[in-house]
């Protein structure tokens, strides 16, 4: 009997972990057994990221106990729960944009040859495990200019470097498309060929399936559940996850597999509501980001943009929003050319923007839930030059019945609100005044599975009282659970423009790798 | 002749800017804004005199200024690292207690509220612009090995790696093992220490220490580090524009054509336009003044 067998590779008892008043771990327990795949479960704030930061180095636990392979690793630094053969891919890049590859993968333990950095060994040795797992890098290339898929194989590379032996990946397909999410399931076996743990943060289900050996599921900074994947099913996991009423969790897959999609094959053929035509729009360090896009969103109609985060999705929206000038074409609101208006002049004409980060964007998060719910409004909040405060509570009192806003006090600060209902402020704000053309960026991006299914049903609403909805969302799911028209962003362009019905994940993969194009019309 | 008095001129003016810049680069990198260069230099200044004069070595007047500068990095650096405070009001902070504390020792050791007395320095007398007496000062020699040890140990070093990936992503060098306080701390250390020894050879050029005496230099060294994109070479390249700068503002002062204060604007005049022309497009190091996590 082998070492690993006798003592699991990871258990991790009774953790606690507060950040202030946040307990994001409260008694969260792991057992993982080596060589296997395990996914660890739980909708947005659960706790996972935490407990595997935990694990990792990065947090010392208030209190609990951490084994691993049998040693009592309680409250470890980085440093050695890497010299350990523990390493963890976090969900945001741990990598130096302006180093290369091999500079990356060697920092914190540098190849030296008289006292200076030993670069040429360092490439050789990357292109060497680049070769022997199958993770196709290029060492000397600076990882700035690499792409989202490429990064993730050198945080992978950069960990097996170390000599992990469990490794940790944390959402790890949340920027991939379908294609790089195979690719990676195919590495990840590999590994665990080899005879190495990892352990898989998601809250997908499909992936915890298709790939996980055994799963943790945690709720509230808790453990709630251990499954065998081969003994279990996804509705299982889903009330482990929810706790209360599965209906809502369920619903959301059955929208995801499309079951439920309402999409609408016969439009109203009016005039269109928004219409972009030859946009030309530079990035921040004066790149082209937007490379001459032209499209129309009807009344009545949802526009669905799909695509890897990074291919100019985020310079369009903040074009359109007016956060962002255009270097050529023009953007029309009901026929009315707003190319030039400013923000405030663009709402005026009927525009509404969910920004993609509500807490660089759509929220100052100090100010109250009432002020919150009006800003961009304020003027029209207003008693000669003063702030009419008492409109202001009004309309908070409105919107927070509306959109279930929780708790029910306007003169909270946005900040002490859940991640949910702070997107639920935004999207009572921008939606719960008159508007024609509404940019739905990243709708859901970070939000539990109850409000998930609010939002999109209010998105639904609007389209179904005719408005123009332009949809980005990072998650294709999301996309195909809402669209009537999908298009595909690649490279600062629509590199495809298709009906919902024609569209599935294995139609659209390729053209969000760019691998498949075909210039809309 | 003239064109000789000219380059001797600017090789005098820019061995305090380059110290200063090389180690404002270091800073910088790290994620500490160099914006307290010119305290240290003013502290390194006033060390290197007490430290020669009571010594009688200028040798000691430099391990003098190495340690002052040092000393007043790491209150910086202790106050935006360990307490988070914020760096550029900290470092301004640290730059008027710099001139009050000179100001203070100096009266107290010296007797004097506008200069120290007759200190040691290199050479016999105030270095003019011959050859000899330029060569002869050690820290011309300095200064310039300056630049390339520390883009030596920038680029080519595991200490270096370390700086650029702290001063760039501390979170993702914290993840692979790296303290970035620790790292921080020895950076500002060596920013501090050659400023210092900046400061150190305006006093033991000029045989004294007289209040204020850096000038403004340590603004200038840090516009320099800016505009010579955080990089030493650059940076080193751009001091000496703006010495060069200098040197003509003296050279011109005697010509009496244009107004001497349209002249002495020279130099400033030139570090707005380079700065609002070409920093435009540069990229500082991402972490720059962001307090660690």
């Amino acid at each position: 009997m082998s070492m690993a067998e006798s003592s699991p590779a990871i258990r991790l008892t009774d953790i606690y972990k507060s950040f202030g008043p946040v307990q994001a771990n409260r008694g969260a327990s792991l057992e993982v057994a080596a060589g296997e795949i395990h996914a660890l479960v739980g909708e947005n704030g659960a706790g996972k990221s935490t407990l595997m930061r935990v694990l990792s180095g990065m947090y010392a636990p208030d209190s609990g106990r951490m084994e691993v392979f049998g040693r009592d690793v309680t409250g470890w630094r980085t440093a050695e729960a890497i010299d350990a053969g523990v390493g963890m891919v976090h969900q945001h890049f741990m990598l130096v944009p302006t180093l290369t590859v091999a500079e990356n993968v060697m920092l914190g333990r540098e190849l030296t040859k008289n006292g200076q950095l030993d670069r040429e060994r360092a490439e050789r040795e990357v292109a060497e495990l680049s070769r022997a797992t199958g993770l196709a890098v290029r060492a000397d290339r600076t990882v700035a200019d690499l792409s989202v898929g490429e990064a993730q194989r050198v945080e992978i590379l950069k960990t097996l470097y170390r000599g992990a032996r469990i490794l940790i990946l944390d959402e790890p397909t949340a920027v991939l498309s379908p294609p790089e999410i195979d690719e990676l399931w195919q590495v990840l076996r590999q590994v665990r060929a080899r005879g190495e743990t990892i352990v898989l943060i998601t809250h997908k289900l499909d992936e915890v399936m298709e790939i996980s050996d055994t799963i943790t599921v945690m709720r509230n900074g808790r453990t709630v559940a251990r499954l065998r994947t081969a003994e279990t099913r996804p509705a299982e996991i889903a009330k482990a996850m929810v706790g209360r009423d599965v209906q809502l969790a369920m619903h959301y897959i059955d929208e995801v597999r499309g079951a439920d999609t309402a999409a609408r094959t016969h439009l109203p053929p009016s005039a269109p509501l928004l219409e972009v035509r030859d946009l030309l729009v530079e990035d921040a360090r004066r790149l082209t980001a937007v490379n001459g896009v032209s499209f129309s969103v009807a009344p009545g109609e949802i526009l669905g943009i799909a695509g890897v985060e990074g291919n100019g999705q985020t310079e369009l929206l903040e074009a359109l929003a007016g956060l962002r000038d255009v270097r050529g074409g023009r953007i029309a609101i009901a026929s009315r050319d707003i190319t030039r208006l400013t923000v405030k002049a663009r709402g005026d004409a009927g525009l509404s923007h969910i920004p993609e980060d509500r807490h660089a964007r759509g929220l100052i998060l100090d100010y109250s839930v009432a002020e919150n719910l009006i800003l961009g409004q304020q003027h029209r909040f207003t008693r000669g030059v003063r702030i009419d405060q008492e409109r202001i509570h009004e309309n908070a009192r409105r919107q927070i019945a509306a959109y279930d806003i929780r708790p029910v006090d306007p003169q909270l600060p946005a900040r002490a609100l859940s991640g949910g209902n702070q997107q639920k402020i935004v999207i009572a704000r921008e939606m719960g005044r008159a508007f024609q053309v509404l940019l739905a960026a990243q709708p859901t991006r970070g939000v539990d599975v109850g409000a998930i299914e609010f939002i999109h049903a209010r998105l639904r609403d609007a389209r179904d009282a005719g408005k123009a909805i332009l949809l980005v969302s990072a998650d294709l799911a999301e996309i195909l659970a809402l669209s009537d028209r999908i298009a595909v962003m690649y490279g600062g362009r629509l590199v495809t423009v298709l009906p919902r019905a024609e569209a599935s994940e294995e139609v659209l993969g390729p053209y969000m790798t760019g691998a498949a194009t075909e210039h809309a019309a | 002749m003239i064109i000789f008095g000219f380059l001797a001129q600017t090789l005098r003016i820019v061995i305090p800017y380059i110290f200063a810049a090389s180690g404002g680069v270091i800073s910088e990198r790290s994620g500490l804004i160099a914006i307290g260069l010119e305290g240290y230099m003013l502290t390194g200044a006033f060390c290197a005199a007490l430290a020669s004069y009571y010594s009688g070595s200028p040798w000691i007047g430099l391990i003098g200024a190495a340690a002052g500068g040092i000393a007043i990095a790491l209150l910086y650096a202790v106050t935006a690292i360990r307490f988070r405070a914020d760096q550029v009001v900290v470092g301004i902070a640290i730059n008027l207690l710099a001139v009050g504390m000179t100001r203070f020792f100096l009266r107290l050791t010296f007797h004097s509220s506008a200069n120290s007395p007759r200190v040691p320095g290199f050479g016999a007398e105030q270095s003019g612009t011959g050859v000899a007496s330029l060569a002869s000062n050690p820290l011309i020699w300095m200064g310039i090995a300056a630049v390339a040890l520390v883009a030596w140990m920038l680029y080519r070093t595991p200490f270096g790696l370390r700086i650029r990936a702290v001063g760039e992503h501390p979170v993702a060098a914290t993840s692979v093992g790296i303290r970035v306080g620790r790292i921080r701390y020895l950076a500002a250390a060596l920013s501090g220490m050659l400023a210092g020894l900046g400061g150190a050879y305006l006093a033991l050029d000029q045989h004294q220490f007289s209040a204020e005496m850096t000038a403004g230099r340590g603004f200038i060294a840090l516009a320099a580090v800016i505009f010579g994109r955080w990089d030493p070479v650059r940076a080193a390249l751009a001091c000496l524009l703006f010495a060069a700068a200098d040197a003509l503002q003296i050279q011109l002062q005697g010509a009496q054509a244009i107004p001497s204060q349209f002249v002495e604007m020279i130099p400033y005049a030139l570090t707005i336009i380079a700065l609002a022309g070409v920093v435009g497009r540069a990229t500082p190091p991402a972490a720059l003044g962001k307090v660690a996590e």
